[in-house]
Protein backbone atom coordinates (compact mmCIF):
# COMPACT_ATOMS: atom_id res chain seq x y z
CA UNK A 1 0.00 0.00 0.00
CA UNK A 2 2.49 2.59 0.82
CA UNK A 3 4.77 1.99 -2.13
CA UNK A 4 1.74 2.95 -4.22
CA UNK A 5 0.85 6.03 -2.89
CA UNK A 6 4.59 7.07 -4.88
CA UNK A 7 2.33 7.48 -8.03
CA UNK A 8 -0.51 10.15 -6.20
CA UNK A 9 2.40 11.71 -4.46
CA UNK A 10 4.57 12.38 -7.53
CA UNK A 11 1.69 14.09 -9.41
CA UNK A 12 0.36 15.98 -6.89
CA UNK A 13 4.00 17.62 -6.51
CA UNK A 14 5.02 17.51 -10.46
CA UNK A 15 2.17 18.44 -11.47
CA UNK A 16 1.33 20.75 -8.99
CA UNK A 17 3.74 22.93 -8.20
CA UNK A 18 5.07 22.50 -11.98
CA UNK A 19 1.41 23.80 -14.02
CA UNK A 20 0.51 26.01 -10.97
CA UNK A 21 1.82 28.94 -11.38
CA UNK A 22 0.73 28.84 -15.14
CA UNK A 23 -2.92 27.88 -13.65
CA UNK A 24 -3.05 30.30 -11.26
CA UNK A 25 -2.16 33.32 -13.96
CA UNK A 26 -4.14 32.07 -15.94
CA UNK A 27 -6.92 32.67 -13.19
CA UNK A 28 -7.92 29.42 -12.25
CA UNK A 29 -6.97 29.57 -8.52
CA UNK A 30 -4.73 26.75 -6.86
CA UNK A 31 -3.99 24.11 -9.14
CA UNK A 32 -2.54 22.02 -6.55
CA UNK A 33 -5.80 22.45 -4.68
CA UNK A 34 -7.37 21.53 -7.62
CA UNK A 35 -5.70 18.41 -8.43
CA UNK A 36 -5.73 16.91 -5.16
CA UNK A 37 -9.41 15.23 -5.64
CA UNK A 38 -8.12 14.20 -8.52
CA UNK A 39 -4.92 12.21 -7.34
CA UNK A 40 -7.14 11.21 -4.38
CA UNK A 41 -9.18 9.64 -7.56
CA UNK A 42 -5.84 8.03 -9.20
CA UNK A 43 -4.99 6.34 -6.02
CA UNK A 44 -8.68 4.82 -5.93
CA UNK A 45 -8.86 3.82 -9.45
CA UNK A 46 -5.79 2.54 -9.67
CA UNK A 47 -5.84 0.54 -6.22
CA UNK A 48 -9.79 -0.52 -7.37
CA UNK A 49 -8.55 -2.00 -10.94
CA UNK A 50 -5.79 -3.81 -9.68
CA UNK A 51 -7.83 -5.11 -6.89
CA UNK A 52 -10.45 -6.98 -9.05
CA UNK A 53 -7.43 -8.31 -11.39
CA UNK A 54 -5.93 -9.98 -8.44
CA UNK A 55 -8.88 -12.82 -9.32
CA UNK A 56 -6.35 -13.75 -12.41
CA UNK A 57 -3.62 -14.44 -9.84
CA UNK A 58 -6.42 -16.35 -7.43
CA UNK A 59 -7.44 -18.53 -10.66
CA UNK A 60 -3.76 -18.95 -11.78
CA UNK A 61 -2.50 -20.03 -8.23
CA UNK A 62 -5.37 -21.80 -7.15
CA UNK A 63 -6.53 -20.48 -4.35
CA UNK A 64 -10.05 -19.22 -6.46
CA UNK A 65 -11.11 -23.16 -6.31
CA UNK A 66 -11.26 -23.50 -3.14
CA UNK A 67 -13.90 -20.41 -2.93
CA UNK A 68 -15.82 -22.05 -6.21
CA UNK A 69 -15.94 -25.26 -4.94
CA UNK A 70 -17.42 -23.99 -1.42
CA UNK A 71 -21.40 -24.44 -0.83
CA UNK A 72 -21.20 -20.48 -1.06
CA UNK A 73 -22.93 -18.87 -4.21
CA UNK A 74 -21.23 -16.99 -6.99
CA UNK A 75 -22.69 -14.05 -6.20
CA UNK A 76 -21.52 -14.29 -2.43
CA UNK A 77 -17.94 -14.32 -3.64
CA UNK A 78 -18.33 -11.51 -5.76
CA UNK A 79 -19.51 -9.24 -3.62
CA UNK A 80 -17.03 -10.36 -0.98
CA UNK A 81 -14.37 -9.66 -3.20
CA UNK A 82 -15.69 -6.38 -4.10
CA UNK A 83 -15.98 -5.06 -1.04
CA UNK A 84 -12.57 -6.18 0.39
CA UNK A 85 -11.13 -4.53 -2.83
CA UNK A 86 -13.04 -1.58 -2.58
CA UNK A 87 -12.27 -1.24 0.83
CA UNK A 88 -8.74 -1.34 0.79
CA UNK A 89 -9.03 1.16 -2.45
CA UNK A 90 -11.12 3.45 -0.27
CA UNK A 91 -8.04 3.32 2.68
CA UNK A 92 -5.90 4.35 -0.13
CA UNK A 93 -8.17 7.25 -1.30
CA UNK A 94 -8.25 8.29 2.61
CA UNK A 95 -4.28 7.99 2.73
CA UNK A 96 -3.62 10.20 -0.33
CA UNK A 97 -6.34 12.54 1.19
CA UNK A 98 -3.53 12.65 4.30
CA UNK A 99 -1.10 13.17 2.04
CA UNK A 100 -2.76 16.20 0.35
CA UNK A 101 -3.36 17.74 4.01
CA UNK A 102 0.51 17.68 4.33
CA UNK A 103 1.40 20.09 1.14
CA UNK A 104 -1.42 22.36 2.70
CA UNK A 105 -4.70 21.52 1.49
CA UNK A 106 -7.31 21.62 3.58
CA UNK A 107 -11.48 20.76 3.51
CA UNK A 108 -14.24 22.95 3.47
CA UNK A 109 -15.86 21.01 6.41
CA UNK A 110 -15.76 17.96 8.44
CA UNK A 111 -19.21 17.33 7.02
CA UNK A 112 -17.72 17.49 3.75
CA UNK A 113 -14.93 15.12 4.61
CA UNK A 114 -17.46 12.73 5.35
CA UNK A 115 -19.16 12.71 2.22
CA UNK A 116 -15.85 12.89 0.31
CA UNK A 117 -15.20 9.74 2.15
CA UNK A 118 -18.38 8.50 0.79
CA UNK A 119 -17.84 9.48 -2.58
CA UNK A 120 -14.34 7.69 -2.30
CA UNK A 121 -15.89 4.32 -1.43
CA UNK A 122 -18.56 4.43 -4.16
CA UNK A 123 -16.09 4.99 -6.63
CA UNK A 124 -14.30 2.26 -5.41
CA UNK A 125 -16.81 -0.32 -5.75
CA UNK A 126 -17.55 0.85 -9.25
CA UNK A 127 -13.91 0.52 -10.28
CA UNK A 128 -13.62 -3.08 -8.40
CA UNK A 129 -16.64 -4.66 -9.90
CA UNK A 130 -15.61 -3.36 -13.12
CA UNK A 131 -11.60 -5.24 -12.53
CA UNK A 132 -13.37 -8.38 -11.25
CA UNK A 133 -15.86 -7.95 -14.93
CA UNK A 134 -12.40 -7.43 -16.93
CA UNK A 135 -10.40 -10.22 -14.94
CA UNK A 136 -13.37 -12.88 -15.31
CA UNK A 137 -12.36 -12.90 -19.03
CA UNK A 138 -8.96 -13.09 -18.73
CA UNK A 139 -7.32 -16.31 -18.12
CA UNK A 140 -3.32 -14.65 -18.06
CA UNK A 141 -1.68 -11.33 -17.59
CA UNK A 142 -1.05 -11.14 -21.39
CA UNK A 143 -3.97 -8.20 -22.04
CA UNK A 144 -3.11 -6.77 -18.49
CA UNK A 145 -0.77 -4.13 -19.97
CA UNK A 146 -3.11 -3.41 -22.88
CA UNK A 147 -6.19 -3.19 -19.97
CA UNK A 148 -3.99 -0.68 -18.12
CA UNK A 149 -3.14 1.93 -21.29
CA UNK A 150 -6.57 1.84 -23.33
CA UNK A 151 -8.64 1.82 -20.50
CA UNK A 152 -7.82 2.79 -16.91
CA UNK A 153 -5.34 5.53 -18.25
CA UNK A 154 -7.87 7.26 -20.84
CA UNK A 155 -10.46 6.79 -17.91
CA UNK A 156 -8.15 8.59 -15.43
CA UNK A 157 -6.63 11.19 -17.58
CA UNK A 158 -9.62 12.45 -19.77
CA UNK A 159 -12.15 12.36 -16.02
CA UNK A 160 -11.34 16.39 -15.16
CA UNK A 161 -8.90 15.15 -12.21
CA UNK A 162 -6.33 17.26 -14.24
CA UNK A 163 -8.09 19.84 -15.48
CA UNK A 164 -11.42 21.50 -14.66
CA UNK A 165 -14.20 20.72 -17.66
CA UNK A 166 -15.11 23.81 -18.32
CA UNK A 167 -14.74 25.39 -21.89
CA UNK A 168 -13.18 21.49 -23.01
CA UNK A 169 -13.74 20.63 -26.66
CA UNK A 170 -16.43 18.87 -27.53
CA UNK A 171 -14.87 15.43 -28.45
CA UNK A 172 -12.94 15.50 -24.29
CA UNK A 173 -16.05 17.06 -22.79
CA UNK A 174 -18.28 13.99 -24.51
CA UNK A 175 -15.58 11.32 -23.16
CA UNK A 176 -15.53 12.91 -19.83
CA UNK A 177 -19.07 12.82 -19.57
CA UNK A 178 -19.18 9.09 -20.15
CA UNK A 179 -16.39 8.30 -17.43
CA UNK A 180 -17.57 7.10 -14.63
CA UNK A 181 -14.17 8.69 -12.65
CA UNK A 182 -15.39 12.22 -13.48
CA UNK A 183 -18.48 12.06 -11.48
CA UNK A 184 -16.35 10.24 -8.40
CA UNK A 185 -13.73 13.09 -8.59
CA UNK A 186 -16.55 15.84 -8.64
CA UNK A 187 -18.08 14.38 -6.17
CA UNK A 188 -14.77 14.15 -3.71
CA UNK A 189 -13.60 17.78 -4.86
CA UNK A 190 -17.48 18.96 -4.54
CA UNK A 191 -17.61 18.09 -1.17
CA UNK A 192 -14.11 18.60 0.07
CA UNK A 193 -13.97 22.51 -1.70
CA UNK A 194 -17.34 23.11 -1.61
CA UNK A 195 -17.50 23.08 -6.04
CA UNK A 196 -19.43 20.88 -7.80
CA UNK A 197 -19.45 20.33 -11.85
CA UNK A 198 -21.90 18.41 -12.47
CA UNK A 199 -24.16 18.70 -8.78
CA UNK A 200 -24.01 16.62 -5.87
CA UNK A 201 -27.33 14.76 -6.58
CA UNK A 202 -25.85 13.81 -10.45
CA UNK A 203 -22.63 12.89 -9.12
CA UNK A 204 -24.56 10.58 -6.44
CA UNK A 205 -26.98 9.04 -9.05
CA UNK A 206 -24.85 8.58 -11.81
CA UNK A 207 -21.81 6.79 -9.33
CA UNK A 208 -24.51 4.43 -7.78
CA UNK A 209 -26.34 3.38 -11.18
CA UNK A 210 -23.07 2.74 -12.43
CA UNK A 211 -21.74 0.61 -9.66
CA UNK A 212 -24.75 -1.80 -9.41
CA UNK A 213 -25.00 -2.26 -13.41
CA UNK A 214 -21.15 -3.10 -12.97
CA UNK A 215 -21.68 -5.57 -10.24
CA UNK A 216 -24.42 -7.09 -12.13
CA UNK A 217 -22.06 -7.34 -15.18
CA UNK A 218 -19.36 -8.52 -13.21
CA UNK A 219 -21.46 -11.56 -11.05
CA UNK A 220 -22.79 -12.08 -14.32
CA UNK A 221 -19.20 -12.86 -15.75
CA UNK A 222 -17.77 -14.22 -12.69
CA UNK A 223 -20.27 -16.89 -12.49
CA UNK A 224 -19.66 -17.90 -15.87
CA UNK A 225 -15.60 -18.54 -15.11
CA UNK A 226 -15.06 -22.43 -15.38
CA UNK A 227 -11.39 -23.64 -14.32
CA UNK B 1 -22.59 -42.87 -1.77
CA UNK B 2 -21.36 -41.79 -5.64
CA UNK B 3 -23.02 -43.25 -8.73
CA UNK B 4 -22.58 -42.29 -12.24
CA UNK B 5 -24.87 -43.59 -14.89
CA UNK B 6 -24.12 -43.10 -18.29
CA UNK B 7 -22.74 -39.49 -18.12
CA UNK B 8 -21.39 -38.05 -21.49
CA UNK B 9 -19.53 -34.33 -21.51
CA UNK B 10 -18.96 -32.69 -24.49
CA UNK B 11 -16.93 -29.61 -25.33
CA UNK B 12 -17.75 -28.88 -28.70
CA UNK B 13 -17.38 -31.19 -30.74
CA UNK B 14 -15.17 -33.02 -28.72
CA UNK B 15 -16.38 -36.01 -26.53
CA UNK B 16 -14.18 -35.48 -23.45
CA UNK B 17 -16.21 -38.48 -21.21
CA UNK B 18 -18.23 -40.99 -23.23
CA UNK B 19 -21.17 -42.78 -21.24
CA UNK B 20 -19.09 -44.10 -18.20
CA UNK B 21 -21.01 -45.41 -15.32
CA UNK B 22 -19.67 -46.49 -12.43
CA UNK B 23 -20.62 -46.19 -8.53
CA UNK B 24 -18.66 -45.76 -5.31
CA UNK B 25 -19.64 -47.21 -1.89
CA UNK B 26 -19.50 -46.06 1.41
CA UNK B 27 -16.34 -45.93 2.59
CA UNK B 28 -14.88 -47.85 -0.13
CA UNK B 29 -11.27 -46.43 -1.22
CA UNK B 30 -11.92 -46.13 -5.02
CA UNK B 31 -8.51 -45.11 -7.49
CA UNK B 32 -9.98 -43.70 -10.38
CA UNK B 33 -6.96 -44.17 -13.23
CA UNK B 34 -6.48 -43.31 -16.76
CA UNK B 35 -3.93 -41.55 -19.16
CA UNK B 36 -3.18 -37.73 -19.78
CA UNK B 37 -6.47 -36.67 -21.32
CA UNK B 38 -8.55 -39.72 -20.58
CA UNK B 39 -11.37 -37.96 -19.60
CA UNK B 40 -10.68 -38.05 -15.22
CA UNK B 41 -10.06 -34.33 -14.48
CA UNK B 42 -13.40 -33.89 -16.39
CA UNK B 43 -15.37 -36.37 -14.34
CA UNK B 44 -14.40 -35.40 -11.45
CA UNK B 45 -15.38 -31.51 -12.08
CA UNK B 46 -18.25 -33.13 -12.69
CA UNK B 47 -18.96 -34.71 -9.73
CA UNK B 48 -17.53 -31.69 -7.53
CA UNK B 49 -20.11 -29.44 -9.36
CA UNK B 50 -17.79 -27.90 -11.06
CA UNK B 51 -19.31 -28.50 -14.63
CA UNK B 52 -22.34 -30.16 -15.62
CA UNK B 53 -22.87 -33.13 -17.67
CA UNK B 54 -23.85 -32.98 -21.14
CA UNK B 55 -26.31 -36.21 -20.62
CA UNK B 56 -26.66 -38.81 -17.49
CA UNK B 57 -26.97 -38.45 -14.08
CA UNK B 58 -24.42 -38.52 -11.45
CA UNK B 59 -25.63 -38.75 -7.49
CA UNK B 60 -23.14 -37.90 -5.00
CA UNK B 61 -24.51 -38.62 -1.43
CA UNK B 62 -27.75 -38.64 -2.50
CA UNK B 63 -27.97 -35.36 -4.37
CA UNK B 64 -27.63 -33.96 -7.47
CA UNK B 65 -24.45 -31.69 -8.58
CA UNK B 66 -25.72 -30.32 -11.22
CA UNK B 67 -28.71 -29.06 -9.51
CA UNK B 68 -28.24 -29.46 -5.67
CA UNK B 69 -25.11 -27.97 -5.63
CA UNK B 70 -24.59 -26.99 -2.19
CA UNK B 71 -25.34 -29.83 -0.79
CA UNK B 72 -23.17 -31.78 -2.51
CA UNK B 73 -20.38 -29.13 -1.50
CA UNK B 74 -21.47 -29.49 2.26
CA UNK B 75 -20.28 -33.36 1.90
CA UNK B 76 -16.98 -33.55 0.05
CA UNK B 77 -13.59 -32.00 0.73
CA UNK B 78 -11.24 -31.77 -2.17
CA UNK B 79 -7.33 -31.99 -2.22
CA UNK B 80 -6.80 -30.38 -6.07
CA UNK B 81 -3.67 -31.09 -7.89
CA UNK B 82 -2.41 -28.30 -7.61
CA UNK B 83 -2.24 -26.23 -4.10
CA UNK B 84 -5.11 -23.80 -3.63
CA UNK B 85 -4.02 -22.23 -0.44
CA UNK B 86 -4.09 -18.55 0.27
CA UNK B 87 -0.20 -18.47 0.63
CA UNK B 88 -0.28 -14.90 2.25
CA UNK B 89 -2.12 -16.96 5.26
CA UNK B 90 -0.50 -18.75 8.04
CA UNK B 91 -1.71 -22.34 8.42
CA UNK B 92 -4.42 -21.72 10.81
CA UNK B 93 -5.78 -19.15 9.01
CA UNK B 94 -5.86 -20.78 5.77
CA UNK B 95 -7.78 -23.22 7.86
CA UNK B 96 -10.13 -20.64 9.41
CA UNK B 97 -11.04 -19.29 5.79
CA UNK B 98 -12.39 -22.56 4.67
CA UNK B 99 -14.10 -23.08 8.40
CA UNK B 100 -16.15 -19.79 7.77
CA UNK B 101 -16.93 -20.27 4.20
CA UNK B 102 -18.38 -23.46 5.13
CA UNK B 103 -20.60 -22.19 7.79
CA UNK B 104 -18.79 -24.13 10.71
CA UNK B 105 -19.59 -22.18 14.24
CA UNK B 106 -17.23 -20.20 15.83
CA UNK B 107 -16.00 -22.78 18.75
CA UNK B 108 -16.82 -26.16 16.76
CA UNK B 109 -14.68 -24.39 14.14
CA UNK B 110 -11.63 -23.57 16.78
CA UNK B 111 -11.70 -27.42 18.20
CA UNK B 112 -11.90 -29.05 14.60
CA UNK B 113 -8.92 -26.92 13.27
CA UNK B 114 -6.72 -28.22 16.18
CA UNK B 115 -7.54 -31.68 15.34
CA UNK B 116 -7.02 -31.74 12.13
CA UNK B 117 -3.96 -29.61 12.01
CA UNK B 118 -2.68 -32.23 14.77
CA UNK B 119 -4.01 -35.07 12.63
CA UNK B 120 -1.54 -34.47 9.90
CA UNK B 121 1.39 -33.25 11.90
CA UNK B 122 0.95 -29.58 11.33
CA UNK B 123 -0.22 -28.14 15.12
CA UNK B 124 3.32 -26.78 15.89
CA UNK B 125 3.67 -24.93 12.11
CA UNK B 126 -0.05 -23.53 12.55
CA UNK B 127 1.14 -19.75 12.47
CA UNK B 128 3.48 -19.78 9.85
CA UNK B 129 2.89 -18.49 6.16
CA UNK B 130 2.01 -21.24 3.87
CA UNK B 131 4.30 -19.95 1.39
CA UNK B 132 7.10 -21.19 3.72
CA UNK B 133 5.76 -24.42 3.33
CA UNK B 134 7.32 -27.29 1.03
CA UNK B 135 5.31 -29.42 -1.43
CA UNK B 136 4.44 -32.14 1.17
CA UNK B 137 3.63 -29.80 3.98
CA UNK B 138 0.87 -27.62 1.83
CA UNK B 139 -0.62 -31.29 0.92
CA UNK B 140 -0.95 -32.67 4.52
CA UNK B 141 -2.45 -28.90 5.24
CA UNK B 142 -4.92 -29.04 1.89
CA UNK B 143 -5.73 -32.57 3.58
CA UNK B 144 -6.83 -30.84 6.99
CA UNK B 145 -8.47 -28.29 5.44
CA UNK B 146 -10.38 -30.38 3.18
CA UNK B 147 -11.41 -32.89 6.29
CA UNK B 148 -12.44 -29.51 7.85
CA UNK B 149 -16.24 -29.92 7.44
CA UNK B 150 -16.52 -33.46 8.43
CA UNK B 151 -17.08 -34.72 4.79
CA UNK B 152 -18.50 -38.08 4.05
CA UNK B 153 -16.27 -38.03 0.87
CA UNK B 154 -12.63 -37.05 0.48
CA UNK B 155 -11.80 -36.19 -3.56
CA UNK B 156 -7.56 -36.39 -3.94
CA UNK B 157 -6.49 -35.85 -7.30
CA UNK B 158 -2.72 -36.75 -7.92
CA UNK B 159 -2.42 -36.23 -3.85
CA UNK B 160 0.64 -37.57 -3.74
CA UNK B 161 2.68 -35.96 -7.01
CA UNK B 162 5.91 -34.67 -6.21
CA UNK B 163 6.43 -35.85 -2.55
CA UNK B 164 8.61 -37.57 -1.35
CA UNK B 165 8.27 -41.47 0.38
CA UNK B 166 8.23 -40.46 3.98
CA UNK B 167 5.80 -38.00 3.46
CA UNK B 168 3.27 -39.94 1.01
CA UNK B 169 3.77 -42.66 3.21
CA UNK B 170 2.67 -40.28 6.02
CA UNK B 171 -0.23 -38.64 3.98
CA UNK B 172 -1.26 -42.55 3.11
CA UNK B 173 -1.82 -43.80 6.23
CA UNK B 174 -3.78 -40.85 7.30
CA UNK B 175 -6.30 -41.48 4.77
CA UNK B 176 -6.52 -44.95 5.51
CA UNK B 177 -6.46 -44.50 9.31
CA UNK B 178 -9.58 -42.15 8.77
CA UNK B 179 -11.27 -44.41 6.43
CA UNK B 180 -11.27 -47.50 8.84
CA UNK B 181 -12.16 -45.24 12.29
CA UNK B 182 -14.66 -42.84 10.11
CA UNK B 183 -15.80 -44.72 7.43
CA UNK B 184 -14.88 -41.81 5.05
CA UNK B 185 -15.28 -42.43 1.05
CA UNK B 186 -12.37 -41.95 -0.54
CA UNK B 187 -11.42 -40.75 -4.24
CA UNK B 188 -8.61 -40.31 -6.18
CA UNK B 189 -6.54 -40.15 -8.94
CA UNK B 190 -2.85 -41.03 -8.93
CA UNK B 191 -0.10 -41.92 -11.53
CA UNK B 192 1.93 -43.99 -9.25
CA UNK B 193 0.33 -47.81 -9.76
CA UNK B 194 1.38 -49.21 -6.66
CA UNK B 195 -0.13 -46.51 -4.23
CA UNK B 196 -3.43 -47.69 -5.99
CA UNK B 197 -2.60 -51.50 -5.68
CA UNK B 198 -1.88 -51.19 -2.30
CA UNK B 199 -4.42 -48.89 -1.13
CA UNK B 200 -7.63 -48.76 -2.59
CA UNK B 201 -10.42 -51.53 -2.68
CA UNK B 202 -11.82 -50.64 -6.05
CA UNK B 203 -10.32 -49.09 -9.21
CA UNK B 204 -11.49 -47.97 -12.64
CA UNK B 205 -9.74 -47.28 -15.43
CA UNK B 206 -10.84 -44.53 -17.81
CA UNK B 207 -8.99 -44.18 -21.24
CA UNK B 208 -10.17 -41.97 -24.31
CA UNK B 209 -13.45 -41.14 -22.31
CA UNK B 210 -14.56 -44.58 -21.46
CA UNK B 211 -14.17 -47.16 -18.34
CA UNK B 212 -12.17 -49.90 -20.06
CA UNK B 213 -11.81 -51.96 -16.30
CA UNK B 214 -14.06 -51.66 -13.08
CA UNK B 215 -12.97 -54.28 -9.89
CA UNK B 216 -10.95 -54.47 -7.22
CA UNK B 217 -6.77 -54.48 -7.98
CA UNK B 218 -6.89 -58.03 -7.36
CA UNK B 219 -9.61 -58.60 -10.33
CA UNK B 220 -7.86 -56.24 -12.69
CA UNK B 221 -4.40 -58.08 -12.07
CA UNK B 222 -6.25 -61.47 -12.56
CA UNK B 223 -8.42 -60.62 -15.55
CA UNK B 224 -4.74 -59.35 -17.73
CA UNK B 225 -2.56 -62.25 -15.98
CA UNK B 226 -0.60 -59.06 -14.78
CA UNK B 227 2.21 -58.85 -11.65
CA UNK B 228 0.93 -55.59 -10.80
CA UNK B 229 -1.33 -53.42 -11.03
CA UNK B 230 0.53 -50.96 -13.26
CA UNK B 231 0.95 -53.51 -15.87
CA UNK B 232 -2.89 -54.83 -16.14
CA UNK B 233 -2.96 -50.84 -16.40
CA UNK B 234 -0.65 -50.87 -19.56
CA UNK B 235 -2.34 -54.00 -20.92
CA UNK B 236 -5.77 -51.91 -20.62
CA UNK B 237 -4.61 -49.18 -22.09
CA UNK B 238 -1.92 -49.82 -24.40
CA UNK B 239 1.64 -48.14 -24.13
CA UNK B 240 1.56 -45.57 -26.46
CA UNK B 241 2.17 -42.21 -25.21
CA UNK B 242 -1.12 -39.76 -25.49
CA UNK B 243 -1.25 -36.39 -26.41
CA UNK B 244 -1.69 -33.79 -23.69
CA UNK B 245 -2.63 -30.29 -24.39
CA UNK B 246 -1.25 -27.57 -21.98
CA UNK B 247 -3.16 -24.39 -21.49
CA UNK B 248 -1.59 -21.05 -20.68
CA UNK B 249 -2.61 -21.46 -16.79
CA UNK B 250 -1.09 -25.02 -16.74
CA UNK B 251 1.62 -24.25 -18.54
CA UNK B 252 2.28 -21.16 -15.65
CA UNK B 253 1.71 -23.44 -13.19
CA UNK B 254 4.04 -26.11 -14.27
CA UNK B 255 6.40 -23.15 -14.70
CA UNK B 256 5.93 -21.83 -10.97
CA UNK B 257 6.02 -25.73 -9.34
CA UNK B 258 9.68 -26.27 -11.23
CA UNK B 259 11.41 -22.77 -9.04
CA UNK B 260 9.12 -23.31 -6.09
CA UNK B 261 9.85 -26.33 -4.03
Amino acid sequence: MIGSLGQPLLFLVALGFGFGPIYARAGGGNYIFFIAPGVIGMGIIFTAIFGGIELIWDRQFGFLKETLVAPVSRLEIMMGRTLGGATVSCIQGILVFFITLAIGFRPVSMAGLLVAVLFMFLTSLLFTALGTAIASRMEDMTAFPIIINFVIMPLFFLSGSLFPLQGLPKGILWIAKIDPLSYGVDGIRGALTGVYHFGFAADALILAVVAVILLGVGTYLFSQIEI
Amino acid sequence: MIDVTHITKKFGTITAVDDISFSVGTGEIFAFLGPNGAGKTTTIKMLTTLLKPTQGGIRVNNADPASDQDAVRRSFGIVFQDPSLDDELTAYENMEFHGVLYGIPRVMRRARIEEMLKFVELWDRRDDLAKHFSGGMKRRLEIARGLLHHPRILFLDEPTLGLDPQTRNHIWSYIQNLNKSEGITVFFTTHYMEEADRVAHRVAIIDHGKIVAQGSPQELKVNKNAATLEDAFLAYTGTDIRADSVSGAEAMRQHRRMWRR
